[in-house]
């Protein structure tokens, strides 16, 4: 690990300000992601932010009905939240479904959307990687891809984003809210918070340097049956080879949206016109242009046999 | 700090910045660690440089004020390599495979003729991938030197072969160098041997001058430390319509290091089931990959995944249960040496008895079994593994206060060796447990068989035993006692109506009695062996094809069980690490830079809780007269030997599909699983 300094900020806005004036800083909440990657050197920041005492640890009803989880609140709270619960279950299976419990009580909501790839070519500093080296090159491309994404990727990098809850905030159509370094606040879908890696890869995310997520707002309830389903090669603690956010309808119209895929939460949303119709077709549309190595092709059978299985589940 | 490449040479290690880095003790890499021997046990030096043997090979230990200071400074270290080309693939490397060394082909009647002529046979190739030990605790030691006399902290679990091949190694003489490892975090095979944390520690140690500790971090376990090795098995078995098995062929092709050896999947082929045919042929590739070693059960693990598939499916082929097979080609004596006899042999009570508890006769025909969207199956394998014995010492002492203090060098890997021998020491002198005090894993007690091969339990209190009954003799002479007729029990000692306390005979001082078990010639002429039956349902989710184990029995026939506690907890541990085999590990390797990707427990996945399910063992009432004073055995390698293959057709009874390449994931049966409505 990189010796590095550490200051704790009092609101969003000024770590926002600390963070952009200060080259190589970053914020730290809960630290599940970002402190295995410092002691591995895969981030060397020079000085941490810790917006812990921010304050934005509560769950607020909206006026139009939805709720604004703010970006402190803990996995396990959001999960364990009655609102939640009741009217958004998609979040709560999703989020649970997630590391361990260990981990839930520490990561917080902003952390989890930002958390980094598990690539094992991007943990392994010995290998070269886009992400973690802008321009070293790929060494998974060719080599043991078999967790790694299908669809959105590129020549550079296959990196798929690790996150189950952010592919039920997908499904939700969430929106995240930030402070910026100025101090003004700005909403974006949570659709738009992360970049695909074209030739880019090391920028994962819409978000200016020093802009801090401080919300994230669910829209009103959608009802519905609400399903996620993680396929993973162990029961527990480990990621997924595929995921299925899904929210289905009594009239059998719906949303899905998967995780394990791709640089991001995977969500097509032209594609769920055909939800009626069942998985096949909707997941011919969502993989649309899938671009599969020997290793991971299986995640599109696979990934259209689990939203069977969710249909099935959601219309018993 | 471990090597980046894969096989070649360091051009040059620039230190500079690691050195003047902040908290910076020393630096030691193969130029300044003077001259280095290899251990007797290790097949890849242990400091590496300038030519590297493997990816992750120890190049250089940075030794700081703070572990952290320490690691940022590694960091700092400038390496410019040579690459240079390397074989890291086992199935290109297959046709290149030579006899291994220790290993000769073995036959039995005439294979090819048998085999040919048989009327119903099978005959398919199976994989088994490479494996990490994957043991709880990272190898870490702590070495100090004080003049010319080095102490090492460390987690090892044969203390002898540790500090022999320390001493040899670093050029010193035995004497001068001790081990102590009273506590072990997991080995399953994995610390066996000399490993890199004890060797840098040491050097390190002596160049900065005073005590040095270190640790492996996490991602460098796959690759710097041994694992089991890939293979690739095929086996043929020919019977006739009957179920008599008229043929049984095996051979297996595995890789190591130049100088390494094979993992032997044949060695139970020859003795597990009768037949007047048998054939075993081992093959060694040389590859570039890491060290491969011993893992809990070598070559019966892998050899029994793949050979015990193969039963259910020539089973399956004449239409005989699988239970009824095993039991009607069972034999009691050495197949290719007849007149050689099983010491105890009672496999068949443990597939009666299994069948019977596990509700065997309920298993209905592949696919057939659907509960909601799960594909239920039951499966079953024979277990089967030796049962080797080593010589082992122990000195006992007994206190002026009545206390036994019991000194060896044997390890307790989470076994339970502390309270076996204990309890035989306690049995032995007459006195409840709570009187005998162990003390264990340290090169300055008298030398013991050590923990592996399953050798550990029952060599171990055989030689505790020795030294008790040299205790006994000596307390019998002090009390002036007939030593033939002395009677031990309740904390005194009887000899007709004379009787005095245990303690008493130490009035003037402690009376220390030392002595080892030492096994003759008897392994030549019977075949000791212990033996199991595994049990396993399994479903199969219709949709995703993830599996889940829903029940799970072993029953075990293994000599006197010493501690049913800590037996069973053998067992149920071997059995989870059978699952994982069966389901999710596997050292992923890349074939184009020649490393284990998935060098961390986030990429190497072994089961969690919620992967196991309710686990069942049963020992069978058992004592093996021929087998050593304790009349016991192993059960530490036994647990494992079979679980893979029960739980490959369990999913095979669930589903009609037949995985031979482990792990049994999804992505190599999704596409043959039932279509969807």
């Amino acid at each position: 690990m990189r010796a590095f300094s550490y200051e704790r900020a009092r609101t969003p806005q000024e770590a926002a300000a600390v963070v952009a004036a200060r080259p190589g800083a970053k914020f730290i909440a809960g630290g599940t992601n970002l402190l295995d990657l410092m002691k591995l050197e895969i981030e060397t920041p020079v000085h941490l932010v810790d917006v812990q005492d921010t304050g934005l640890d509560r769950i607020e009803e909206t006026r139009d009905g939805g709720l604004r989880i703010g970006t402190l609140v803990s996995n396990t709270a959001l999960a364990s939240d009655r609102r939640v619960r009741r009217d958004y279950g998609v979040l709560t299976r999703a989020i649970v479904a997630g590391a361990s419990g260990q981990l839930r009580n520490k990561a917080t909501t902003g952390g989890n959307l930002l958390q980094r790839t598990r690539c094992p070519y991007f943990y392994d500093t010995d290998q070269a990687c886009n992400k973690r080296e802008p321009g070293s090159g790929c060494s998974a491309i060719g080599g043991f891809t078999r967790q790694l994404g299908v669809v959105g990727v590129s020549d550079a990098c296959i990196a798929t984003h690790p996150s189950d809850m952010a592919v039920a905030m997908r499904v939700l159509d969430a929106t995240v809210e930030t402070v910026t370094p100025q101090g003004e606040t700005r909403r974006l879908p949570v659709a738009d918070l992360h970049r695909l890696p074209g030739e880019t890869p090391h920028l994962e995310t819409n978000l200016q340097p020093g802009e801090m997520i401080t919300a994230v707002v669910l829209p009103r309830p959608i009802g519905g049956r609400q399903v996620y389903r993680k396929v993973r090669d162990r029961s527990s603690y480990a990621f997924a080879l595929v995921s299925v956010a899904a929210v289905v309808q009594p009239d059998g119209s719906g949303r899905a949206a998967f995780g394990g895929v791709a640089p991001k939460p995977w969500r097509v949303e032209a594609a769920e016109a055909a939800m009626p119709s069942g998985a096949k077709a909707v997941a011919s549309r969502v993989f649309e242009g899938a671009k599969t190595t020997d290793q991971n092709g299986f995640k599109i059978t696979l990934a259209e046999r689990t939203l069977a299985g969710v249909l099935a589940e959601a219309r018993a | 700090m471990g090597s980046a490449i894969a096989k070649g040479r360091i051009r040059a290690i620039d230190t500079q910045a690691a050195r003047s880095s902040p908290g910076v003790l020393g630096v030691v890499t193969a130029e300044n660690a003077g001259e280095l021997e290899k251990g007797q046990y290790n097949t890849a030096r242990l400091l590496g440089g300038p030519d590297i043997q493997h990816y992750h090979q120890a190049i250089a230990v940075v030794v700081a004020e703070t572990f952290e200071q320490a690691r940022a400074a590694a960091a700092r270290l400038k390496v410019s390599y040579v690459r240079a080309r390397g074989r890291f693939d086992l199935e290109a490397q297959r046709e290149t495979a030579t006899e291994a060394k220790d290993v000769k082909d073995a036959e039995t009647g005439d294979f090819d003729a048998a085999f040919a002529d048989a009327p119903v046979k099978l005959d398919e190739t199976y994989h088994t991938p490479d494996q990490s030990h994957a043991m709880m605790e990272p190898h870490a030691s702590i070495a100090t030197w004080n003049g010319d006399e080095l102490f090492v902290w460390t987690s090892n679990q044969m203390i002898t072969w540790g500090k022999g091949d320390l001493a040899r190694t670093l050029g010193v003489p035995a004497e001068k160098v001790r081990i102590s490892s009273p506590y072990i975090g997991g080995g399953f095979g994995g610390k066996l041997f000399l490993r890199a944390d004890v060797l840098l520690a040491a050097l390190a140690a002596r160049e900065v001058g005073r005590p040095v500790k270190v640790a492996l971090p996490r991602p460098f376990m796959g690759n710097n430390t041994t694992h089991r090795p890939a293979t690739i098995q095929r086996i043929r078995i020919g019977a006739n319509r009957d179920g008599k098995i008229l043929a049984i062929g095996h051979d297996n092709w595995s890789g190591d290091l130049p100088g390494g050896g094979p993992e032997n999947g044949t060695a139970q082929t020859k003795l597990f089931y009768a037949s007047d045919a048998i054939r075993t042929r081992v093959r060694l590739a040389e590859l570039d990959l890491p060290e491969g070693n011993a893992m809990r059960a070598p070559g019966e693990a892998p050899g029994l995944m793949a050979l015990e598939i193969a039963m259910d499916e020539m089973a399956e082929k004449l239409g005989i249960d699988p239970v009824q097979f095993r039991i009607m080609n069972d034999t009691q004596v050495d197949p290719m040496n007849p007149e050689k006899r099983f010491s105890k042999r009672q496999f068949v009570q443990c597939l009666t008895q299994g069948a019977e508890r596990f509700g065997w006769s309920r298993r209905a025909a592949p696919g057939a079994t659907r509960d909601g969207r799960w594909l239920v199956g039951l499966g079953m394998a024979g277990g089967y593994r030796g049962s080797p014995t080593m010589k082992s010492g122990a000195r006992v002492r007994l206190t002026p206060e009545g206390r036994i203090i019991v000194e060896s060098d044997m390890t307790d890997i989470g076994t339970g060796s502390y309270t076996i021998m204990a309890q035989t020491a306690a049995e032995t002198m007459g006195v409840p447990l709570d009187r005998v005090e162990m003390r264990l894993g340290d090169s300055a007690f008298p030398s013991a068989a050590g923990s592996g091969g399953q050798w550990g339990a029952n060599s171990s209190t055989s030689g505790t035993y020795a030294a008790c009954v040299k205790l006994r003799e000596a307390v019998a002479q002090k009390l002036g006692y007939d030593p033939g007729g002395a009677v031990f029990s309740d904390g005194r000692v009887r000899d007709g109506r004379r009787s005095a306390t245990l303690a008493s005979a130490a009035r003037d001082g402690e009376i220390v009695a030392e002595d080892a078990i030492e096994f003759g010639d008897f392994t030549q002429q019977y075949e000791y062996g212990t033996f199991a039956a595994h049990f396993v349902e399994a479903a199969v989710d219709m949709y995703t094809g993830q599996t889940k184990i829903r029940r799970m029995l072993a029953v075990c026939s293994a000599g006197r069980i010493l501690n049913p506690t800590t037996a069973r907890s053998q067992v149920i541990g071997a059995m989870t690490m059978g699952v994982g085999g069966a389901l999710m590990e596997e050292l992923v390797v890349d074939k184009r830079l020649g490393f284990f990707v998935n060098h961390d427990l986030a990429g190497y996945e072994v089961p969690v809780h919620a992967d196991i399910p309710h686990q069942e063992v049963v020992f069978l009432e058992e004592a093996d007269e021929l087998s050593s004073p304790m009349k016991a055995k192993g059960v530490g390698e036994l647990g494992l030997c079979g679980v893979g293959a029960a739980v490959a057709n369990a999913i095979h009874n669930a589903t009609g599909v037949r995985i031979r390449e482990y792990p049994v994931t999804l992505d190599k049966y999704l596409d043959r699983l039932p279509e969807l409505a």
